[in-house]
């Protein structure tokens, strides 16, 4: 038996060893930065800095908001409609979904601009149709439609897979015991497709709120978010020990939402049980 | 039985999980060409004991020995011993032949030594023609063949079956009960079979080890065990029994009911306490004034061969197998030869087995964690 | 028919908003011009520079070096992990390093590139090196990253299979080793081959957690696309993410292709039976 657990922990150790060094030990490297100086004391600098940046939290957190709930108003139709259709469709509409994704971000985003500018695509046929100029690159319009540009298959890839798995029956069965087609979304599809909306929003949400490179290139670097800050601290102003102190805030922000989150879902599934 | 040379020695054999005692001082020894079936409910230690022949589990202390040799620390792909499942792990991804074949081109045999015996294998559990059949189109009891036939061709010293019936319905289940029977007289080779199903173990065994919390309560012929069961436990998990607490007041008699019987068990102390067994079938309705005891028939029932009826003798509910109807509420006799009483010494099972006064059959059964196929009953181990 | 038509219409509407940019960079990679808003004239030019564009070339085969490397590592690693994962048996100590698995997913990219930019800058300091980033860390990242999708697409593979197989295996007259490469290796080759695939696609495709761990000297397409997007953006760029598209357009739809075909071929062999 000695042979036994010998032999696994040969074959844990090479994982354990990595994920504490490279997953475990970076993360201490944050609080680390965070609470000292540049000569590595110990300060609460950092974190008191960070009153400057209320409003960059608060948007970023908007804006976030706004984009999964988009997404999630996009998507929900289209994984419904998605798993009612024939096997054959369902197939291409999931690969049309996920082929953006195999192509790089930045190019597809930068793309946009020649959409949304003010001589781009749209614009050029507002003016010929006699609607005249319409201002959408660089406003918080377009850094809301690049999250939603971006992100929308993670929301639609999950809501769709637990809707592909649930037993038709049981919308008959709702309706055999009365329910209308609005009773049978609210009381059986809806509640029983929860677990993909939930992964589904933290999958938007999480990137949203931490992106930088979307509000650079549709914000046009007016509205700056959390991810453009602390991206700054790190490439241009090397103020490495603030840009701990945001990270740390950001994550634990995210962890705060999950949690509540996590909490409010089970909650959900409590209800319905009862 | 004619004395083969012992094949299997296990010399007090422990083991523990987690500090929790698993097997205690197990001692057993198998001959050559035996059927040996370990008997026991879940957790008594019957898989653990089949692993630690298998080479799948060392113990933590006590001799594990091969035809003489100590085996102890021989890993399992070195052992003469070959096991069969219990949910016949078969390798999804290989074909029915190549599932049989797998052990023999281990073995590095020739091609057509290989295909020969795998062909022979085959029409020994009657599976010819489906060599190329992938694993997962069989059914439970092909499966278990294929099992069956992968474990043989390999030409074991002894083969290991764990539960292999379990999962198969009673129909098959009592098909391949004399099926595996004929393999192994067929073959001569010593299978060691774990089951907790006793009519099995009784219609296949040369031998039964009867386990039950990590030790062995008895080891005998299917007929010993049934007819002399050592103990409360074994005459309470093998077939039906009406247990007792009596005194032996001297050899040949017994006394019970606050009645003496005339018994053939001797060697017990003046007066010593003992568990009385008589089994369901053995004891005879007679007249009231013919009658030993007497009782008032609480429940009949009809059961094809007979009735099953339990009478109430003193506040003591008798289970009685009998032919003859009798009306609830009548008053019968009871008469019991001296060679159907077995006397047992106290032991820890005593006074845990009493008599029928809250049986139900169903109720039994669906009490009965085993009426689904068992898993492993091992405890996790750190 | 007319049933069909309200969500047909809504479909369409989703891909022309999913499609569009797309479209944009494939019709302006044949632009006459080196704009990339103005489309004059029809040229094949840009995929001619394309061949002659000494740093996106050195890009992409930074980014196919990096990608083959680190999902074979992650391969080895994460297939390793799972199986101990597997037979772990104290319930806390399982839950534990699932937990930590599930970091890197769950952590925003910006917040896993920081903090290994700063383990790396921070053991820098100790060793006084001033240009650690490179290859090895740019590796590490990767690795790091893919390790969670390799080991969470082969623990349920490990779960479905058999747990006496590999001891069946054993019986037989395996070593442990052998066992597991001819038993175990292929019951959860699937799961395997999932979990490299994502690997891979996800180490090409990685922009936020690259850009914080790489160095000058090494660099792959997306940081190098992020910078010129940064001044401005050629052509010729587009005219290797549309070359991209169709290979990915091409790769997908054989999948797709035999995806059905076996699907059809399971409801005969169901039929059979």
């Amino acid at each position: 038996m000695n042979k036994q657990s010998l032999t696994s922990k040969l074959i844990n150790a090479p994982y354990i060893i990595w994920s504490v060094l490279f997953i475990l030990a970076p993360l201490v490297m944050v609080v680390y930065y965070a609470f000292t100086d540049r000569s590595g004391n110990f300060t609460w600098d950092n974190i008191t800095a960070l009153t400057a940046y209320k409003e960059t939290f608060g948007r970023s957190i908007w804006y976030a908001v706004l984009a999964t709930l988009i997404c999630l108003l996009l998507s929900y139709p289209l994984a419904y409609i998605m798993s009612r259709s024939s096997a054959s469709k369902q197939r291409t509409l999931m690969m049309l979904i996920m082929l953006p994704m195999w192509m790089n971000f930045l190019i597809r985003t930068y793309s946009w601009i020649t959409i949304l500018a003010n001589t781009g695509i749209l614009n050029t046929i507002f003016k010929a149709i006699g609607i005249g100029q319409v201002q959408m690159i660089n406003t918080p319009g377009a850094v809301i439609l690049g999250m939603v540009y971006n992100f929308l298959p993670y929301m639609v890839l999950p809501i769709y897979s637990v809707m592909s798995k649930l037993d038709y029956s049981l919308v008959e069965a709702a309706q055999d015991l009365g329910c209308n087609s609005r009773g049978v979304l609210r009381k059986v599809i809806f509640p029983m497709s929860l677990p993909g909306v939930i992964s589904g929003i933290t999958m938007v949400f999480v990137p949203s709120v931490s992106t930088f490179y979307i509000s650079q290139k549709l914000g046009g670097g007016k509205f700056l978010l959390v991810g453009d800050s602390i991206e700054m601290q790190f490439q241009s102003a090397y103020n490495y020990n603030l840009g701990a102190s945001l990270s740390l805030v950001l994550m634990l922000m995210i962890i705060v939402c999950m949690l509540v989150m996590n909490r409010f879902a089970d909650k959900e599934e409590g209800a319905m049980i009862i | 039985m004619e004395k083969d040379a012992v094949i299997i020695d296990l010399k007090n054999i422990s083991v523990s999980f987690d500090g929790q005692p698993i097997l205690r001082n197990i001692d057993l020894y198998i001959r050559d060409g035996e059927f040996v079936t370990l008997l026991g409910p879940s957790g008594c230690g019957k898989t653990t004991t089949l692993r630690i022949i298998a080479g799948f589990l060392e113990p933590d202390s006590g001799e594990v020995i091969f035809e003489g040799k100590l085996i102890n620390g021989v890993p399992a792909h070195k052992r003469q011993v070959n096991t069969i499942f219990q949910r016949y792990a078969l390798f999804p991804h290989l074909n029915v032949y190549e599932n049989i074949a797998f052990g023999l081109k281990l073995q590095k045999k020739s091609k057509d030594e290989i295909r020969s015996t795998a062909e022979e294998m085959l029409a020994l559990v009657n599976l010819k023609g489906f060599e190329k059949r992938n694993i997962a189109s069989l059914s439970g009891g092909q499966q278990q063949r294929v099992a069956i036939a992968r474990a043989l061709a390999v030409k074991p010293r002894v083969l290991l079956l764990d539960e292999p019936l379990g999962a198969l319905d009673l129909k098959l289940r009592k098909d391949m009960q004399v099926e595996l029977k004929n393999i192994q007289q067929r073959l001569g080779i010593t299978f060691i079979y774990v089951t907790h199903d006793q009519e099995e173990a009784l219609s296949m065994s040369d031998t039964i080890v009867v386990m039950d919390n990590g030790e062995i309560q008895q080891i005998g012929t299917p007929t010993d065990i049934y007819n002399e069961p050592k103990n409360a436990f074994v005459a309470d998990f093998i077939g039906e029994s009406n247990i007792l607490d009596g005194i032996m007041h001297a050899d040949f008699s017994v006394e019970f009911h606050g009645i003496k019987f005339q018994c053939v068990d001797k060697g017990f102390g003046k007066d010593e306490p003992v568990d009385v067994v008589v089994r369901p079938e053995d004891v005879d309705i007679v007249p009231v004034e013919e009658g030993m005891l007497k009782g008032t028939v609480t429940s009949v029932t009809f059961k094809g061969v007979h009735y099953e009826i339990i009478v109430d003798v003193d506040g003591f509910k008798w289970m009685i197998q009998t032919t003859d109807f009798t009306e609830v509420g009548s008053v019968i006799g009871i008469s019991i030869k001296p060679d159907e009483i077995q006397v047992m010494k106290k032991s820890e099972y005593s006074g845990l087995y009493g008599d029928y006064s809250s049986f139900s059959e169903e109720f039994d059964e669906l009490s009965d964690p085993e009426a689904t196929p068992e898993d492993e009953e091992e405890p996790v181990e750190a | 028919m007319k049933k069909k038509a309200l969500p047909n219409l809504y479909i369409a509407l989703i891909m022309l908003f999913l499609y569009a940019p797309m479209a944009v960079m494939i019709v302006m990679s044949f632009n006459g011009t080196s704009s990339t808003s103005v489309l004059s004239g029809f040229s094949l030019k840009w995929y001619g520079e394309l061949l002659n564009d000494r740093v996106t070339l050195q890009a992409l085969s930074n980014t196919l070096i990096l990608a083959i490397t680190s999902s074979i590592l992650a391969l080895i690693i994460g297939t390793l992990a799972a199986v101990g994962i597997n037979a772990m048996r104290k319930k806390w100590v399982k839950n534990a390093v699932l937990t930590v698995t599930n970091i890197p997913m769950m952590n925003p990219e910006i917040v896993t590139g920081v903090s290994m930019m700063l383990l790396f800058v921070f053991v820098g300091h100790m060793v006084s090196s001033r240009d650690v980033l490179g290859f090895p860390t740019l590796l590490i990242a990767h690795v790091t990253f893919n390790l969670p999708y390799v080991i969470l697409s082969v623990l349920p593979k490990l779960k479905q299979t058999d747990k006496h197989l590999g001891e069946a295996a054993q019986d037989l007259g395996c070593t442990p080793l052998s066992a597991f490469f001819k038993v175990i290796l292929p019951n959860i080759s699937s799961g395997i081959i999932t979990g490299f695939i994502m690997a891979f696609t996800l180490s090409l495709d990685d922009f936020i957690i690259s850009y914080f761990v790489s160095g000058p000297k090494f660099q792959t397409l997306p940081i190098v696309i992020f910078s010129m997007t940064k001044k401005k953006v050629k052509p010729d760029m587009y005219a290797l993410s549309t070359l991209i598209f169709v290979t990915v357009l091409v790769l997908l739809i054989i999948m797709n292709v035999m995806q059905a075909r076996a699907e059809k071929k399971q409801k005969a062999i169901k039929q059979v039976k």
